[in-house]
């Protein structure tokens, strides 16, 4: 099968095993990854790529399996024996000293002696040496705050290129790039290998894959699903692989009957710390009496569409409406205001925003809601009637154990879900806003949640659920929205959509390249 | 005129001895802070080795083995501080307040149940102690006008603390901006998890960081108990841990401007004492107090953003746990 | 026994966390005290019965003990509030300092005019607004200009003390006299003794400088358990310093929350100032304040930021101060600058170091059903 290979693969990984306590995050991976190429690895969000990578640079030690670097088993318990064997890594999050010119950062252990005179000399021959070889295009003397990402990133290139890394991995590099940065990054890639040195590449834009990679590895589930040669496969089928064939949620519902819009989003735009956009121009309408689904990998905007929807941040321009008022830049909303329209929030990270893990149960049962009449009169807080609610939300939504009084952090996740989904869906909102409503939830405790949104719907609630489980959406929505990198990139109908279909579009591509090779 | 000239140097001469600790304590801040760990503790490691050097001068009549005595006990106090913020991930704040209650107490007790004098120790003999050096040939050019009193008052007439202090800039300038130690401590302090990747123990480098600013206050303590006065009174520190602590944020965490802030409030103090009580025509007398205060405001106003804008390193305060 | 890295701990069961690990980390700072004792060549068991005979062995050392816990009550109280919120208040000893600073304005001003009944809620109002005026400039550098309340609260606690010896020097100073002193208020003024309220319900009680502030600290425990816990604000607060980000998520005003905290803590170590100089001194003067703003932290730290435990912790505190005043005549080896250390110790223990202890009590619990 091995057209005439000149040595030992690069990287041969046999066996790779991980537990996180429950979780199975790689079992039994293998891979063989030639020199001088470039690999792509993609999968969905939790398919273990990024656990792999961790593995293979040091973060964590796999339980079991063996690594092999050119032929030669290693063992790589730290980055620094990773940097050894000659493997550099461009994390997602770079990790770089912001107040540090480019030259001290990319000295930073390994600055060649006590003094820095001599090694910033050397260091700086070097790196010219390296700039005249890529072409990276960074000012060595340049500050790296002041750098734009690209920059930023191609510093963490040369960090590792400066380390003698022979093996480059990169995690989601295009996340934050522009398409001009996108393509200067793929120039530097085809670069790398032309002159030996050999890339993995971890993403899920599989356009990007078709367009820079030798060699594919698909992972699902912690497993390697597929391996192929790029020229040798398309999109369509890699979508497929990826996505792979589930078991189907499934879930008796009948047809929404859409009533009058509900929740509106005009050209809203939001850019993130970085100065990279995270919402842009999105627009969108739900409707009372159906459940939007926004699928997307996560970091695409989801996260920030939430937030400036539940008014925990105000998009620079655009306009949000709720039944007919206006929430715009000038006149920014607040979460206690969207409360009071009638807008419930299950946010993404239950255990940092929807509940307070030190608070005992009766106290997050209240978070939002505490100068609701209903639970304080003009000064003291009425405990019976909150205590009485607790206990209410935790019978409507079987929350265990059953005990208003214990601390938030002593429940498992399922159950803290199910009492923040709980609170929200009390009120009877107008519009409820939910994000990954399942994420670490039980089976039984998913199937419960479900209905209960179908429920919401069929009173009459606007629901908009963000989720990255496709399933989920599949399950749940009536209309689902395609967001990638800030975009709305697909409004369908659910009887219209399919799997096949909105993978394509999560991974940028538009559905008629798909369609064009199947 | 001769005589305000002298007055002048005298000033200027007083403004070097008061700030000499600060100068000592900023430095010492410095290390600590640049490599990310918050030091309000600088006040209780100067005064915990003001009375160490102190006890140990009166009992040796050594100025060489007190000073050193000084240093270990500070050293000791930083590691305590070292334990808390880098091992066990405490609160850096907590922490620094801790060890100035415990010194404070613990030097009075220590020295009523070892001395029986209310807290001080013995006045201690000069061999105990670090004299005034006069410089070769100061007393034959000492009437040589303008030139002769600067030589003699200003850059001579100090003892060796002083310049100990004086040298410590530079040093901690070339040590924090051109060495490797240095490179590493402000990345420490910026972004651990980079070193951390880079293969450097965060938790070693703060050590060696706490350590060396254990033994700059060390000398700071001595400074006060063994060159500057002669002997260990109660609360000599006086707050000069909290002006340097002021002094180093005035100067936003560098050694020269954090020099020249020391100076400038070295200078203050000298001013204040010297104008007590005397009238400034079409002002008055200034309170002493309104001049004491200047450091404290100067520093909240700086904080504030109003003038220039103070930033600490980024990740001082928050203890480095590794993912 | 191996404990493995990425073993998930358990959290502490409820009555190890509120009971057992701060009672440990007070015995290790005790501990370490015998320790300092014995180094001092005395015994330390002895200490411990002097101590307590002498602060509650009688009625005049019970009332110095509760007039030491009054003034602990109210600045461990005055830490405990900030902290709720996640701010670390070091500026009880400015505060408090200013806040005596009110009450003797307002005593100076209106003694010869106004009853005793008047006086009182005025004083009292007088000494929580200078005490909430002087937190308030850091709380708001810190909620609109980010300036870090540990560093401005440490410069204001020195600006208050260059303010007071100004005013007491130059202004306040009583004519004819050359300790830096104002008069001495007409007696209506002096907030009345225990001993002469317990003299009025037939009780006898030897004379000691407890007065009625005792109650305001009392209230105060009270007030501020009802406010943390039953009101919508206090909940707010609480969920600030629990994460800000749910904070944001439930509509909380951050920054107000971080004013009103920082003034709550504020008037409460100024009421200091109420049992300090309308209930004992009688006049203004300098210094009445030292030492009970750290303490204040060392209480807070102790009695784990709850109304209850601050009132034990200052109690504690309050023997420690009065039996460490007896134990100077006893054992005259031992000063009273030992319950410094003491503090210091607690501070340490408690506060920097308290990972320590429950890291030991998680493992420890972690072994039985685990293993």
């Amino acid at each position: 099968m091995a057209p005439a290979e000149p040595g030992p693969p690069a990287i041969e990984l046999r066996g790779i095993d991980k537990r996180f306590g429950a979780v199975h995050a790689n079992r039994a991976v293998s891979m063989q990854i030639a020199s001088g190429s470039i690999t792509g690895i993609v999968g969905e969000n939790g398919a273990g790529k990024s656990t792999l990578m961790s593995i293979l640079y040091g973060f964590y030690e796999a339980d079991s399996g063996e690594i092999a670097i050119n032929g030669r088993p290693v063992r790589i318990r730290n980055p620094r024996d990773a940097l050894r064997v000659g493997i550099g890594m461009v994390h997602q999050h770079f990790v770089l000293i912001d107040p540090f010119t480019v030259l001290e950062n990319i000295m930073l252990g390994a600055e060649g002696g006590v003094l820095l005179r001599r090694g910033k000399a050397l260091a700086r021959q070097e790196l010219q040496r390296l700039e005249g070889e890529y072409g990276l295009g960074v000012d060595p003397d340049a500050v790296v705050g002041t750098l734009p990402v690209g920059a930023q990133q191609r510093v963490e290139i040369l960090k590792a290129l400066y380390r003698g890394a022979e093996i480059l991995i990169l995690d989601e590099p295009t996340g934050v790039l522009t398409p001009q940065e996108t393509d200067q990054l793929f120039r530097i890639l085809q670069t790398l290998r032309a002159r030996g040195a050999t890339v993995i590449l971890i993403t899920h834009k599989l356009r990007e894959i078709m367009a820079v990679t030798d060699e594919v590895y698909v992972m699902r589930a912690g497993t390697v699903v597929a391996h192929r040669r790029t020229a040798e496969t398309d999109i369509g089928e890699l979508a497929e692989l990826m996505i792979g064939r589930k078991l189907r949620l499934e879930l008796d519902k009948a047809p929404a009957k859409p009533g009058a819009v509900r929740l509106m989003a005009n050209d809203l735009v939001l850019h993130d710390e970085r100065g990279v956009m995270a919402l842009d121009h999105v627009r969108f309408a739900v409707h009372a009496g159906e459940i939007v689904g926004v699928a997307g990998v996560s970091g695409n905007g989801q996260s920030e569409l939430l937030e400036v929807l539940a008014g925990m941040r105000t998009a620079e321009s655009g306009r949000v409406q709720v039944d007919g008022a206006d929430i715009t830049p000038l006149h920014p909303g607040d979460p206690a205001r969207m409360r009071a329209l009638g807008v419930a929030h299950v946010p993404e990270d239950r255990q940092r925003l929807g509940l307070v893990v030190s608070f005992a149960a009766t106290e997050s049962a209240l978070l939002g809601y505490q100068r609701d009449h209903a639970y304080s009169g003009p000064v003291l807080l009425h405990h019976h009637a909150i205590n009485r609610h607790c206990r209410t939300l935790m019978e409507e939504f079987d929350v265990r154990p059953r005990q208003p009084f214990l601390r938030c952090a002593n429940f498992s996740g399922g159950n803290q879900q199910k009492l923040v989904v709980a609170r929200e869906l009390a009120r009877r909102p107008k519009v409820l806003l939910i994000g990954q409503p399942t994420r670490g939830v039980d089976i039984g405790a998913i199937e419960f949640i479900h209905r209960r949104l179908v429920e919401q719907r069929d009173a009459g609630c606007a629901i908009l659920l963000v989720s990255v489980e496709l399933d989920e959406i599949m399950a749940l929505a009536d209309r689902i929205l395609v967001m990638s990198d800030g975009r709305v990139v697909g409004d369908v109908a659910r009887r219209d959509a399919d799997e096949r279909m909105l993978g394509l579009m999560m991974a940028n591509a538009r559905p008629a390249d798909g369609a064009s090779t199947a | 005129m001769q005589d305000a000239y002298l007055i002048v140097l005298l000033t200027l001469s007083a403004t070097i001895r008061v700030s000499t600790p600060l100068i000592l304590c900023a430095m010492a801040g410095l290390f600590s802070e640049r490599s990310g760990i918050v030091d309000v503790g600088l006040e209780g490691k100067m005064l915990g080795a003001a009375f160490g050097a102190a006890a140990v001068s009166a009992v040796t009549h050594s100025a060489v083995i007190a000073l050193a005595a000084g240093i270990l006990v500070a050293i000791m106090l930083a590691l305590i501080h070292g334990f808390a913020s880098i091992t066990q991930h405490g609160n850096q704040v907590v922490s620094g307040v801790a060890i100035n209650i415990l010194t404070s107490g613990l030097t009075i007790v220590l020295g009523i149940a070892w001395f029986h004098q209310g807290g001080e120790t013995p006045p201690l003999p000069q061999e105990g102690r670090f004299m005034p050096i006069a410089l070769p040939g100061a007393a034959r050019i000492a009437h040589v006008p303008v030139l002769g009193p600067i030589y003699a008052h200003l850059i001579g007439g100090h003892n060796i603390i002083v310049y100990v202090a004086l040298a410590a800039v530079p040093l901690t300038h070339w040590i924090v901006s051109a060495t490797r130690f240095g490179l590493r401590l402000r990345a420490a302090g910026e972004n651990p998890q980079a070193v951390d990747t880079a293969g450097i123990s965060v938790a070693w480098l703060r050590y060696r960081a706490v350590m060396l600013c254990g033994a700059l206050t060390g000398i700071a303590g001595a400074y006060l108990s063994i060159a500057q006065n002669a002997g260990f009174t109660r609360d000599m520190s006086a707050g000069q841990g909290f002006i340097a602590l002021a002094a180093l944020i005035f100067g936003k965490w560098r050694a020269w401007p954090a020099l020249g802030a020391c100076l400038l409030f070295g200078f203050l103090d000298a001013v204040a004492i010297r104008l007590q009580g005397i009238d400034i025509p079409g002002i008055g007398e200034i309170p002493v107090q309104f001049i004491q205060a200047l450091p404290y405001a100067l520093t909240v106003i700086l904080l504030a953003g109003f003038i220039g804008k103070a930033v600490a390193p980024r990740a001082s305060g928050i203890p480095y746990r590794k993912e | 026994m191996i404990f493995r890295r990425n073993r998930a701990r358990r959290p502490l069961p409820r009555w190890a966390d509120i009971a057992v690990v701060p009672l440990v980390n007070v015995l290790l700072a005790f501990l370490v005290a015998g320790l300092i004792v014995l180094i001092i060549g005395e015994n330390p068991l002895r200490a411990v019965r002097v101590m307590i005979v002498g602060a509650l062995g009688n009625s005049e050392g019970i009332g110095y003990t509760l007039y030491y816990t009054t003034n602990y009550i109210f600045t461990g109280l005055a830490v405990a509030v900030a902290f709720h919120a996640g701010l670390f208040n070091i500026g009880g000893e400015g505060q408090s300092y200013i806040g005596g600073l009110g009450v003797g304005l307002l005593l100076l001003a209106g003694d010869r005019a106004l009853p005793l009944a008047a006086l009182v809620p005025l004083a009292i109002l007088a000494a929580a607004l200078f005490g909430a005026a002087w937190a308030l400039i850091p709380a708001y550098l810190q909620a609109y200009r980010g300036s870090h309340i540990v560093i401005t609260t440490i410069m204001f606690n020195f600006l208050a003390s260059a303010l007071m010896v100004y005013l007491m020097v130059n202004v306040l100073i009583a004519p004819h006299q050359m300790s830096p002193w104002s008069r001495e208020f007409a007696p209506n003024a002096w907030l009345p003794r225990a001993d002469e309220v317990l003299a009025g319900l037939h009780i006898r009680a030897a004379q000691s400088p407890l007065n009625l502030s005792f109650v305001l600290a009392m209230i105060a425990c009270v007030g501020v358990w009802a406010y943390l816990w039953h009101t919508p604000w206090g909940y707010e607060l609480r969920t600030v310093g629990q994460s800000e980000k749910a904070a944001i998520y439930a509509g909380v005003k951050l920054r107000r929350v971080i004013i009103v905290a920082m003034c709550l803590s504020g008037a409460l170590a100024g009421c200091v100032g109420v049992n300090e100089i309308m209930g004992v001194h009688h006049r203004l003067l300098l210094g009445f304040n030292l030492g009970y703003g750290f303490t204040g932290i060392a209480v807070a730290l102790m009695g784990r930021n709850h109304p209850i435990g601050v009132a034990l912790a200052s109690l504690l505190f309050g023997i420690l101060s009065q039996g460490g005043a007896e134990l100077a005549f006893e054992i005259p080896a031992i000063t009273p600058e030992m319950i410094i250390v003491i503090q210091g110790l607690i501070i340490l223990f408690s506060g920097a170091l308290a990972n320590l202890n429950r890291s030991f009590f998680e493992r420890l619990l972690a072994i039985g059903p685990g293993a």
